[in-house]
Order: C-alpha cells, then structure tokens, then sequence
C-alpha cells in the first residue's frame, strides 16, 4: 500500500513538482532546440526518456563498484555508450526523424537531467526505484517536449501533429493545417523562450492557486 | 537491498579504481559495437533509399533509362568542385545519350559544419535543382536551406552560368542576384557559391563527365 503511494509520489514528482524542465530548468538546449514541432519534441523526447531510464538503471545496478573519485567518468561512459546506441538505433529505425533532429541525438550525452539523476538518484537508490525515477524524470521531460513543440507548431506553422510519419513511418501526414503559416517568431529561438517561460509561469500559478485552495480547506 | 549510503567511500586505490573503470569502458564499448553490427546494414540501407529517393527531385522530372546509382563516378579529394571531400557524379542518360548530371558534393562553409547538396544540372548547363541533403544548420535559421522547411533552394532551378551573369553569382547582401535567407547570409553564400562552383566544373569538364566510366581510379564503392 505504501509502496504504491510512494511510486505515485515519485510519478508525480517528475512529471510536475520536481519535473527536470519546468521546476530544476535542466537539459534547457534540446528543449529550446528541437521543439519547433511536436514531432520533433516527442522523438527528442522518448530518446531521452529512454536514456535516462536506462543510464539510472545501470548506474544504479553497478552503484557498488562506482567509487566517488572515479564515478563522473563512469556517468560519462555509460551515457555517452547509451546515447550512441540510441542514435545507431534512430538511424536504422527513423532515418527521416534522425536526420530531422541531426545533431541534437547525439547531444543528448550533454543534457545534465541525465547526470544530475545518476549523481542524485540512481548511485544511492535500488535498481527498482531508479527504473521508476528514470521513466518519471524522463516522462516529465518528454511531456514538455511534447507540449511546447505543439503549442510552437500551432502557433509557428499553423499546424497540429503535422508529419507524424517521421516517427511511424509511411507516407507523408501533413497533420490538421489550419492556417496558412504563422507567426514566425514562435519557431525562431527566441520563441522557445517566450514559451518555455510561459510554460513555468503556468505551472506556478497553478500551485499557487492550489495552494490557496488547500489553505482554505484546511482552515475550514 | 537497503545498504547504508556512502558505503562507497572508504580507501580507493587508484590501481583498483583504474580496473573498475577499465572494465566498465570494455562493456560500453561492446554495447556500442553489438548495436553497431546488428544496424549497420539497415543504416546503410536507409541511406542508399535516401540517396535515391533525394536525386529525383533535383533530376526535374526528366526522363532516364539507366541505373543511376550504379553510374557513379567518384571524384577523388582534391578536385575543382566545391568542398574538400570525394565528391560523387551521378549520370542520367536516356537511350544512351547524356541528359544530365547529378553532382553529390560536401561543402565544409556552412554555419554548423558541413553541408551535403544534390545539384542536378541539364546537358545545356542549365540547374535543374539543387537540394541541401545533410547539413546541421541551424533550425529556424540555416535550415530552411532544407527543401523540406522552404522553397529557398528552389530559386537555384533553371539558373546558369550566364543566368544571372558570372558577377551576379552572390547573394543579394554582397550584390548579387540571390535572395539570402534572413539571418543565415553565410549558410545561403556556402549554397551559392557550391552551385556556381559546380557550373563551372561542368562547362570545363562535361564531355569527360559523361564519357568517364562508373567507379573511378583510385576510389572504389
């Protein structure tokens, strides 16, 4: 009973209260990056959410031999090995999506969500529960992804889920257009900006209203 | 399951830090090579379709009867044409005659590394397309070099050597007769400059490119 109380914490702690982009504000260059549209979000997205679950999975797994003055490079090793497999994998499964995303596959390897779970979670925690943290953290981070790469498509091209078949394959989907292009500066960098700060202004605002709501229940 | 947190410090020796790293790069490194054995051969067939699937676009819809993957012709680094790769020429033919050429060129110039274009141009030497295949630009900016984000490398089609003149072969910003794309003049003057570059190669060379046989001396695929 408990424990599945603690493993719906822990859930909701990535996706919401400790979410890597939103509230620790980690891995910020692929998430500014990429997420021009959804597609690219959610691929960028599953990419990590992979390496992540994997990378806590086997940091946590060897925690034993993983001595303080040597564990930043065995972080670094199993990353970078699991990114590498990641991108070989993307190449021979999503050639159309990998070359989409080109350099930001490989980039993954510098995202520090990933480091910063091994070094916090997965070197002190059971291989159980840094599978579990990995898939929140990793949740959390590609529902951003996801999210700001559809507000941004929406807004930029005009477009909802526009060429899913770089993810599944076959012919070209152009997705629901709705507009003839867009407004622009969505797409451009600083868009991603503008976005990814209205993003966590909504996530404030809504635990500050939670907040009062609890308050008023509570004095009731 | 529950061991005490910290258990990890106490009396490392380099010796025995030195084997644990070792051992942990050796199964890395064999998680890499397995991944990269069991997807080489998809990896390569994704690209040969890519190939081919990206040199129809830059052909215009002319017609050719020959297998054009298998009458390239490697061009061995250093050669005239742009870039300091091998660079690949493809020929189309029709009914054994030349109807164009199809050039396969890595430039090192762009704004993020190099860029990969397809240029397909006609017996005349007339651009029949150019399309940028493989470049890391970046998005939003540069890459809208990209067929695929916008029809600015469209306007390479039916240029020459004498359309617009030799001298107007720049983009507009340095008083040429190309558009630049807004914010990526030195990803749009790599793109210039790799077609002019390119023109200049065939008029020099065309009689060799098409007489040339498949493969090429020293460079064998």
């Amino acid at each position: 009973m408990s424990d599945q109380k603690s493993m719906a914490t822990r859930f909701v702690a990535g996706l919401w209260h400790d979410n890597p982009g939103l509230v620790q504000l980690l891995g910020l260059c692929p998430l500014l990056a990429v997420t021009s549209t959804f597609v690219n979000g959610l691929g960028l997205g599953v990419a990590t959410l992979v390496v992540l679950t994997m990378s806590n999975v086997l940091v946590s797994a060897t925690r034993r031999w993983i001595r303080d003055d040597i564990r930043i490079p065995m972080y670094v090793l199993i990353i970078a090995s699991l990114v590498t497999c990641i991108e070989l994998i993307f190449k021979a499964g999503f050639p159309a999506l990998d070359r989409s995303l080109g350099i930001f596959i490989p980039l993954i390897v510098t995202n520090c969500a990933i480091v910063a779970r091994a070094e916090v979670f997965a070197s002190r925690n059971t291989v159980a529960s840094s599978l579990l943290d990995g898939l929140a953290m990793g949740g959390g981070f590609a529902l951003l992804l996801c999210a700001l790469g559809f507000v941004r498509e929406l807004i930029g091209h005009g477009s909802i889920l526009a060429r899913l078949d770089l993810l599944i394959g076959g012919e070209v989907l152009n997705g629901l257009q709705l507009t003839d292009g867009g407004f622009f500066l969505a797409l451009l960098p600083p868009g991603a900006f503008f976005a990814l700060g209205l993003a966590v202004a909504g996530k404030n605002a809504i635990d500050r209203r939670r907040k009062k709501a609890a308050g008023f229940r509570l004095s009731i | 399951m529950n061991e005490p947190v910290g258990q990890r410090t106490g009396n490392p020796s380099i010796m025995q830090s030195g084997l644990i790293l070792a051992a942990v790069a050796a199964i890395c490194t064999t998680l890499v090579a397995s991944t990269f054995s069991l997807t080489r051969d998809r990896i390569a067939d994704n690209e040969r379709a890519f190939l081919e699937q990206s040199l129809t676009p830059v052909l215009a819809g002319k017609s050719f009867d020959n297998n054009i993957l298998a009458s390239a012709l490697i061009v061995p680094a250093p050669h005239e044409l742009p870039g300091t790769e091998n660079a690949v020429i493809y020929r189309a033919l029709a009914a054994n005659k030349p109807v164009a050429a199809l050039f396969d060129v890595t430039v090192p110039d762009g704004f993020t590394g190099p860029i990969k274009f397809l240029i397909g141009i006609d017996l005349d030497g007339v651009v029949l397309g150019v399309r940028a295949i493989e470049h890391k630009e970046t998005p939003g900016l540069g890459d809208l070099i990209d067929a695929s984000r916008s029809d600015w490398i469209f306007q390479f089609a039916g240029t020459s050597l004498y359309d617009p003149a030799q001298t107007a072969w720049a983009i507009r910003r340095d008083g040429g007769a190309f558009d630049q794309l807004t914010g990526a003049s030195i990803t749009s003057r790599a793109a210039v400059n790799a077609v002019n570059q390119t023109l200049l190669y065939f008029a020099a060379n065309r009689d060799n490119i098409f007489t040339a046989p498949a493969g090429s001396g020293d460079a064998d695929e």
